[in-house]
């Protein structure tokens, strides 16, 4: 499939339900002498499955950092629904990231409250409920992800795929319609690292949740992605769903799908 | 380690001090801008101020024995020992509380605040806060310089108090004294133009030390060491810039209150 080889186009958004849920629109990003993003343009159907693939150092997390806002791009626009994040400040960008959730890889909890008040914490900013009913929200976001009994504990005290499942509760908190996962797998035992991907493809499917997810774990991208992006050096070398990626005649591509270390 | 040219080593500081200065205004101006964090700003307050004050409280003391004895050695050669009491009273309220309690709360909150910021840039917390929509530098800068602006002068002002009280200890183990005569003579000559400009100008001490602190916290990269490299900039540049501003604030305040330099 010649155009999963090649892809640098915005595709259009005819996987899922239509209308894109996020876009970038050649994007480019460099810090200080490197550059770490070359004109990526690329659109994610609401409801998809979107794995952004690639070597370490390729521009996947940076990428990410653009949809929500963290980043701002040197040339181009990157949009969530109608919204041009990227030009976005102060309460407009606020509501835009609301959202949004983000997974970061180590989770990024806060480490000076504890793992249910770290769930609670967005409702805390961001609703009108009271504080009962934010504990019992919380608390059913930490059941969702098996973490039930973990309420009063710090951060500190849960082991690395624990750190994972209440990033991501937290991360879901204010029920995102549209979900950025970092490196899901990285630092998990496959196990843990099969429970958080179980997850992930539950919210896609029964919750609807749009998912872009970085990864370098292929096994976990075919199974998440409806459609996988690789970057190599800043710019996308292909893009199409997991059968037809796989037909790539890039050796980059294949050696990176084949990989015995992948994952 | 290789020299670098004085040239580009004068604009790479020139470039620093325009970055702590853009840092600073907008932490000032942040600070009259809604919304307010008014429940961090409280928590802050605690943590930065209430939990100080034992320190403060116990070095003030030891201050005030130190002083009395370096006073009675040198007051006793001219037979004015009963003015101990009053001149331990103004060294400590017009400079040496001001300036003891300034110099030990940038050891303790300058290397606090770069640390934990610090440690927060480099997990991601800080990114974490944006992503859930909330101003991370409202909620981390912010409400810590209003903490330290509040805190310096209650803190200097239990500093000037444990001082007396503890020059008051020296003195009735020397001489037997009461503590109603030692604090008559020691209220004799200082009035509130002693107090409250000396007081008052710790006000910028707190802003040199929370914004310092929090920029060089907020600005850490490198993982733990750069954590560690913040923490120690925190101290000794805040402490730098205490005493060399301590000497324009005490120029600015004997020419806006002459009587304070008892003149």
């Amino acid at each position: 499939m010649a155009q999963a080889a090649t892809a640098s186009e915005p595709r259009a958004a005819d996987r899922a339900s239509g209308k894109p849920a996020v876009r970038l629109d050649h994007v480019s990003k460099a810090f200080g002498e490197l550059k770490v993003l070359d004109d990526v343009s690329f659109e994610v159907p609401e409801g998809c499955g979107f794995v952004i693939l690639g070597r370490s150092g390729t521009g996947k997390s940076v990428t990410l950092r653009h949809i929500i806002g963290l980043v701002r791009p040197d040339k181009g626009r990157v949009f969530v629904a109608e919204d041009e994040i990227s030009a976005l400040e102060g309460k407009e960008l606020g509501r835009v990231r609301r959202k949004m959730g983000f997974l970061f890889q180590n989770a990024a909890l806060f480490d000076s409250i504890s793992v249910g008040e770290n769930v609670a914490f967005p409702m805390r900013r961001h609703s009108d409920l009271g504080d009962a009913e934010i504990r019992k929200r919380a608390q059913d976001k930490l059941a969702s992800v098996g973490l039930e009994k973990e309420y009063e504990k710090m951060p500190g005290d849960l082991s690395g795929g624990m750190r994972k499942r209440a990033g991501l509760a937290r991360a879901l908190a204010l029920d995102p319609k549209i979900l950025l996962v970092d490196e899901p797998s990285a630092g998990l035992d496959p196990i843990t690292a099969d429970e958080i991907d179980e997850l992930l493809l539950k919210l896609k499917e029964q919750g609807g949740v749009t998912l872009i997810i970085v990864t370098h774990n292929i096994p976990s991208a075919r199974r998440l992605g409806d459609e996988l992006l690789m970057l190599h050096e800043g710019k996308i070398i292909a893009q199409g769903p997991p059968d037809e990626m796989d037909k790539s005649d890039n050796e980059i591509v294949r050696a990176f799908l084949t990989s015995s270390h992948a994952g | 380690m290789p020299d670098r040219p004085a040239g580009s080593a004068v604009a790479s500081l020139l470039a620093t001090v325009g970055e702590v200065s853009v840092f600073g205004g907008k932490a000032a101006r942040q600070v009259f801008v809604p919304p307010f964090e008014f429940n961090e700003t409280v928590r802050q307050i605690y943590e930065l101020g209430v939990r100080s004050a034992p320190l403060i409280a116990v070095s003030g003391m030891a201050v005030g024995v130190v002083l009395s004895m370096h006073t009675r050695a040198s007051l006793e050669r001219f037979g004015a020992e009963s003015m101990i009491p009053s001149g331990l009273a103004i060294a400590l309220v017009r400079e040496t509380g001001p300036l003891t309690a300034a110099l030990l709360l940038s050891g303790r909150i300058g290397a606090g605040i770069g640390a934990e910021l610090g440690a927060m840039r480099v997990t991601e917390q800080i990114d974490a806060l944006e992503a859930s929509a909330v101003d991370a530098f409202r909620f981390l800068v912010v409400t810590r310089v209003i903490a330290c602006v509040i805190a310096l002068p209650i803190l200097t002002t239990i500093m000037n108090f444990a001082g007396m009280l503890g020059g008051y200890f020296a003195e009735t183990a020397a001489t037997g004294m009461s503590l109603s005569l030692y604090f008559t003579r020691a209220f004799s000559l200082i009035d509130m133009s002693d107090y409250i400009p000396a007081t008052m100008k710790t006000t910028v001490f707190g802003f040199i030390i929370a914004t310092m602190s929090s920029y060089l916290g907020f600005t850490t990269t490198s993982g733990t060491e750069g954590v560690g490299r913040a923490s120690t900039r925190a101290v000794v540049m805040s402490s730098i810039l205490i005493i060399v501003s301590n000497v324009i604030l005490v120029r600015l305040i004997f020419f806006f209150f002459p009587t304070a330099g008892g003149q």
